[in-house]
This record gives structure tokens, sequence and C-alpha cells, in this order.
């Protein structure tokens, strides 16, 4: 099983902002990718993950295998903390919501509403969502924004255990999650070159 | 999927979900009219049929804009876009979740919104089967133009203007099957299009939605 990236080039919004990414993951590997804001960490991710397409290269990967985590955590605020979790857990058949809640350390807030949880208590439980996914490849975008230092902690640990199980882990953070095996990628030397102005043809100019 | 519609029909019948909302307006609608068109029972019964469905159409556009514009606004879309199950069948189950909330209570209280209008007797057995085979297409429709508008801001007004077109034949259809039932005429003819029109949209529209979503979400 692995992830593998090839000659993948990525636009957000019609802009071009990577061309000629290409890696390989195997199991139990993670891959932290790094650049400054804008370079396009989000949209590799969405399209690793194939909620759009690249505009040239591909990705292997098998199957059914991505859990994707963004920004947003798809939590709903009138749900209690367990039936966000167990909604996900029956969208993916998987089960585990205890043990899910028990890692995330959401234990105690289990029969909160989630409108009511503070940003890193509801990031926790985005990122326990990806525990019940039960999938192998994580795909996830600043996991720990708006975590303290503790839950930091506690998710490098979370991930640790899932890449010692034979998971893969793709993300775009800055923060250290303290993983000092985690492979880098450097986005910045695959910086899409702008195409110069007035080279298209005149209909690129409608477009 | 049954998870899915458990979750929608719990999001609508908690605080702040919008059930009701159609049912308010229907049932505003229903009991202003006397007070515009005047209280004589023969206009009444005679605008009834059209005054119903008119209602039940506008209460149904009023909440489609919620199909998804509450997931794809807190990330659940995206989620939902790359979980295990077939994004025609969210299509499909988020439709029929929208129907349970908002057609369905229609239907059930239609018949004492008729009383007010004085509708004549005979007519009340069509009004609520032609409301039962004609509101699954509203939604059904509504979810379509959901998904074509989703991620615009202030999609609702587009949405509306896109959406009402599509809903002309089960109107004119559904009000005819009332309107000839009150007269004691055949309803056949109206009835079998109006089920027609909601099979076919129920058999296309899922898939075509959920096309544009793909779209959308990139």
């Amino acid at each position: 099983m692995a992830l593998v990236a090839r000659g993948l080039a990525v636009a957000r919004g019609g802009v071009p902002l990577l061309e000629g990414v290409g890696f390989a993951l195997e199991a139990g590997q993670a891959l932290v990718l790094r650049g400054p804001n804008g370079c396009g960490k989000t949209t590799l991710l969405r399209v690793m993950a194939g909620l759009q397409p690249a505009l040239a290269g591909e990705v292997t990967a098998p199957p059914d295998a991505i859990a994707y985590a963004a920004h947003a955590d798809g939590i709903k605020a009138t749900l209690s903390v367990t039936e966000n979790l167990r909604f996900w857990s029956d969208i993916y058949g998987s089960g585990g919501v205890d043990a899910a809640l028990e890692r995330m350390n959401l234990r105690a807030l289990a029969g909160r509403a989630a409108q009511n949880l503070s940003a890193g208590q509801k990031r926790r439980l985005g990122l326990a969502r990806l525990l019940v996914t039960g999938r192998p490849i994580w795909v996830l975008d600043e996991p720990t924004v708006s975590l303290d230092a503790d839950s930091v902690a506690l998710f490098g640990e979370v991930m640790r255990a899932h890449l010692a199980g034979g998971g893969m882990a793709l993300m775009a953070t800055h923060i250290d999650l303290g993983l000092p095996e985690a492979l880098v990628l450097d986005l910045r030397p695959f910086k899409a070159r702008l195409p110069e102005p007035g080279s298209g043809g005149f209909d690129e100019a409608f477009l | 999927m049954r998870a899915l519609l458990i979750r929608d029909l719990r999001l609508a019948l908690r605080a702040g979900g919008g059930f009701g909302l159609g049912l308010a307006f229907f049932l505003i609608l229903a009991v202003l009219v006397p007070l515009g068109v005047g209280p004589e029972p023969g206009t009444l019964a005679l605008i009834a049929p059209g005054v119903l469905w008119v209602g039940a159409l506008l209460a149904c556009l009023l909440s489609l804009d919620r199909i998804f514009a509450l997931d794809f606004e807190d990330g659940s879309l995206d989620l939902l876009a790359t979980a295990p199950v077939p994004l025609e069948a969210v299509v499909a189950v988020k439709a029929l979740a929208h129907w349970i909330t908002t057609g369905l209570p229609l239907v059930l209280v239609s018949p004492v919104l008729g009383l007010l209008l004085f509708l004549p007797a005979e007519a009340y057995g069509w009004l609520i089967l032609s409301l039962l085979l004609g509101t699954p297409a509203l939604s059904v429709i509504g979810g379509f133009g959901a998904a074509l508008t989703v991620g615009l801001k202030r999609g609702g007004l587009l949405l509306s203007l896109l959406v009402l077109p599509l809903y002309i034949p089960t109107l004119v259809f559904g009000a005819e099957v009332v309107s000839r039932g009150a007269q004691g005429l055949s309803v056949g003819t109206p009835l079998a299009l109006l089920a027609g029109i909601t099979m076919g949209a129920a058999a296309i529209l899922p898939f075509a939605a959920a096309l544009v979503l793909r779209i959308n979400l990139r």
C-alpha cells in the first residue's frame, strides 16, 4: 500500500499554484508539507483527497483509504460530541466511538452540545473523527490549529500510534508535532511559473 | 445512509433547525387569503385548490437553501464527498429529509386549511393525494437547485429563480387534480402526470445534483 503523487500540478481559482510535485509514502510514514501561506498546500491536499482534479500528473492511492480533515471540522453545533462522532462512525461503518473519545481526551465532554465547545475542543472532536473513519491514509490540513500544547502532544501520540499501526499521514502544518521521523517536503521549489501576461491567445482574455 | 437521514431529521427538529418554517408560512397564507379576498364561500371555494397548492409550493421554496448550504459552510459536505457513500445517495437522502420535515407536514395540515377556504367536501381526498404525490418533486427539484447554488453567497434569490420555472408543471397538474376533484370530474390524467413528474425528477435529478455538487466543491 502506498500513496504516490507524480508530476502533480494544481490550480486554485484558475491560477496554477504548484507544478511537478512528486512524492511517495509507504505504510508507517508521515509527510509534512511546508511552504508560505498561499503556496498551494490546501489545494494540493484537496487534490490528494479527490475533491478536485489535478491540472496534470496523477495520484495513486488504494481505493477508499483516504480520510480527509480540513480547516472546517464538519461539526454540527446542535448535536452532542457523541452524536457527531457516531454519525461519522455510522457513515464509515466502523464503530470505535468510545475509543476515539478516550484517545482525544473528550470523555468529559461526551454529552455536551458541540456549540458549547471551545475552538480547541472542536478541533479535538474533528481529529477524533479521523479515528472513527478507520482509514489508513490521513490527509490533514493544519491539524493543530487552536490546539494547546498538551493537545498537540496528545495528537502527536495518536499520530505515532496510527503510523505504528501501518497508517500514513500527509499533512500541512507549521507546528512541530514531535514526529522527528516525519519526512518534510518544502513546496517552494514547485511553485508554478505564472503565464506571462499577453502570452495566451486571444480567447484566453475572456476565460 | 440511514445515519444521514436520522442526522438531518434530528438537526431539523432541534433549535434553529428550521422545522416549522414552511408550515407556519402555509398557515399564515391560508389565514390571510380569506381576509384579503373576502369571506364569500363561493369565491373562496373556487380559488381554494390554487391557493393551497401555491402556498405549499412557496412554503417548500422557503427552506430549500438550507439543504446543502449549512453542510457546505461547516465543511461537512467536503467530508461527505470523501466518505464511502455515493454523493447521489447523499442528495437523495437530503431531499427525502427535506420532504419529511417540510412536505409531509404540509400534506397533513392541508385539510384543516381547506376548511378555512371552504374547499368542497369531495376535494379533500384529492387535495391530500395530490400533495402527497407532488410535494416530493418539489423537494427533489429544490435539492437540485440547492446543489447548483451551493457556495454562492446569498444564493437564495438565484435558487428561487432557477427552481420556480421547474415547479410550474407540478403546480399546474397538482392544482388541476384538486379543482377537477372539487367539481366531481375525472382526475386520472393530471394525477398520472403529477406522479410521472415526481418519479422522473426522483430518478434523474439526484444524479444531476451530485454532478454539480462535485463541480461546486472544487
